[in-house]
């Protein structure tokens, strides 16, 4: 294993995050903060609590894994589609690293980016509405995983994107619906039926529930479905990653 | 001793069908430097993709100090350093730390002073906490170059490193290969220019539609090109070439009208002088005198022609 190689990626990428540091940390605290002034305080108070739980602090762990989802996914992508767009690709290739060192590198320095801007929203969360955590293990196990797994998608996406449409192309059309809907907002048992059953197919479901059993001790599915579906994620996105690498598809021709 | 560089029968066809090497066989001396010239698409980079593991080959085997590439690539790509044709780096990096990822991402832990010691001789020392960006053309292909040696490698392939680049540059990048040889650093590079060849190889091959069609020293091969031809343009047509002249290495052009004297440029005395005064001794009046130079290009239109010959 070509340690070496690992963490030069590694440091390379944080060091990309780290130097747009301001702009990294500025736009997910902003945004959270809008979302918490305008589904906490404007809507939520209408909305009673939910399962005993304040609607401000019932919106948490959904507006985090919002957030980490979608910058798991840009961060990963744009790592892996700059250096082809700008052909420093070709170091990469000619390196002495398997795929499994470059995955590491480039999942591992999203998936970190994407956890450090997580916690940065948890804790602007305690500023604006009361929150204990449950099962502070549990969040962190959901929040790596969640990482990683969505990291990984994000690498595959950046490996097909030819141009830079493309590289937004599925985090806007499907990504993003699939969070929105995925019970961010809104517990899936306020869902008529039919909804109920619906959005049972949307995988972000289970890991939100997940993640908000972690908090509050409250799911909308079984905590072992939502591990189960998270590990099939992740399994089914290293495959894929496997599957690149070993046919070249798009980057060795 | 076995070859640093060995490229049997290697074969290349993309997905579109279009067979970019053709069967290429080169044995590379450690510590030679070796210049690969042929016309824009005739293989030199394919051909250097396909070493360095950017490209897979269709067939045929390379190895690098006996390493395979394809199954002992962590070996064989350890040893190799590559500077590409088109300058491909992360504008926003700093000089130093984007030196820093390639020495890391080809095995090698971090040592200062290594990185210190490239910089130093490619004169981007000064410029280590630029970014990248804020560099000149040329300074973007040192960089490109201390990224390629940052591994300490025993192989360098130089992709048309002087493509576009000025004159006093040129001589840096010839002198920085000089530099490397005395290090026993094999280089190969790949050019347009002859000129370069002449600089700094000692072995010159010729490709063309992905097939190497020469391989010689460089001497040998500017001993041929030092050939030259003078065309002597009478005034009176001729039906053969005069008793007079019979001494002399001479053709008569098919109209008689011109003859047509071959002689070497690099030879003490070319006997251009006698012969224009034995011309005029033999009562033949000049009309004109021209010289020509055999280059590389005749070199190479008749091996491309010699090489169509044998495939029709």
């Amino acid at each position: 294993m070509n340690w070496s190689a690992i963490s030069a990626i590694y440091v390379f990428e944080m060091t990309r995050f780290f130097r747009t540091l301001a702009q990294s940390l500025i736009s997910p605290v902003l945004s959270t903060s809008l979302y918490f002034v305008v589904f906490g305080a404007a809507i939520g108070s209408r909305i009673q609590e939910v399962d005993g739980v304040s609607y401000g602090a019932f919106i948490v762990p959904g507006l985090i894994m919002l957030t980490v989802m979608t910058q798991s996914i840009s961060n990963a992508s744009f790592g892996i589609y700059f250096p082809k767009f700008i052909g420093t690709i070709y170091e990469l290739l000619s390196a002495p690293v398997s795929f499994l060192e470059i995955v590491m590198g480039y999942v591992g320095a999203a998936a970190t980016k994407a956890m450090f801007i997580g916690v940065i929203i948890l804790i602007t969360s305690f500023f604006f509405v009361d929150i204990e955590i449950a099962h502070p293990l549990a969040m962190i196990l959901f929040l790596v995983l969640t990482c990683i797994s969505f990291a990984l998608f994000g690498f595959i996406i950046g490996i097909w994107a030819g141009n830079f449409e493309q590289l937004q192309l599925v985090p806007l059309l499907i990504v993003t619906p699939l969070v929105f809907l995925g019970g961010s907002f809104y517990s899936i048992s306020m869902l008529p039926p039919v909804w109920q059953t619906i959005s049972m197919f949307n995988p972000v479901v289970y890991l939100i529930s997940g993640f908000r059993w972690a908090f509050f001790g409250l799911t909308d599915v079984p905590i072992l479905t939502s591990l189960i579906a998270i590990a099939g994620f992740t399994t089914l996105c290293l495959g894929a990653v496997w599957w690149i690498f070993k046919s070249g598809w798009r980057i060795r021709q | 001793m076995p070859p640093i560089l060995s490229i049997q029968n290697l074969r290349k066809a993309y997905s579109g069908g279009f067979e970019a090497l053709k069967g290429v066989s080169l044995d590379i001396e450690e510590g030679e430097i070796i210049a690969l010239l042929g016309p824009n698409g005739a293989g030199k980079t394919t051909l250097i993709s396909t070493v360095c593991g950017i490209t897979m080959p269709t067939s045929g085997t390379v190895s690098v100090a006996g390493f395979d590439i394809l199954t002992d690539y962590r070996q064989a790509r350890s040893l190799i350093g590559l500077v590409p044709q088109e300058i491909a780096l992360e504008p926003f990096e700093r000089v130093i730390n984007t030196v820093r990822f390639s020495r890391g991402l080809f095995g090698k832990g971090r040592k200062d002073a290594a990185v210190e010691d490239i910089l130093k001789r490619l004169s981007l020392w000064d410029k280590r906490d630029n970014q990248i960006r804020e560099l000149s053309g040329g300074m973007k292909r040192r960089v490109l170059i201390a990224k390629a040696l940052a591994h300490e490698p025993r192989v360098l392939f130089l992709d048309e490193p002087t493509a576009g680049v000025d004159v006093e540059l040129r001589k840096d990048m010839w002198d920085i290969v000089e530099q490397l040889r005395a290090d026993g650093v094999t280089t190969i590079l790949t050019t347009h220019y002859i000129e370069e060849a002449e600089a700094i190889a000692d072995r010159v091959g010729v490709i063309n539609k992905g097939e190497i069609l020469l391989v010689e020293d460089k001497d040998k091969l500017m001993a041929r090109m030092g050939q030259k031809q003078l065309d002597v343009q009478l005034t009176t047509q001729l039906d053969a070439i005069p008793e007079a002249l019979a001494g002399y290495d001479l053709a008569l052009s098919q109209d008689g009208w011109t003859l047509v004297y071959s002689y070497d440029v690099n030879a003490e005395r070319t006997g251009i002088t006698k012969l224009l005064t034995d011309v005029a001794n033999a009562g033949l009046q000049l009309r004109d005198v021209v010289t020509r130079q055999s280059s590389l290009e005749d070199i190479f239109v008749s091996l491309v022609h010699e090489n169509a010959e044998v495939t029709v």
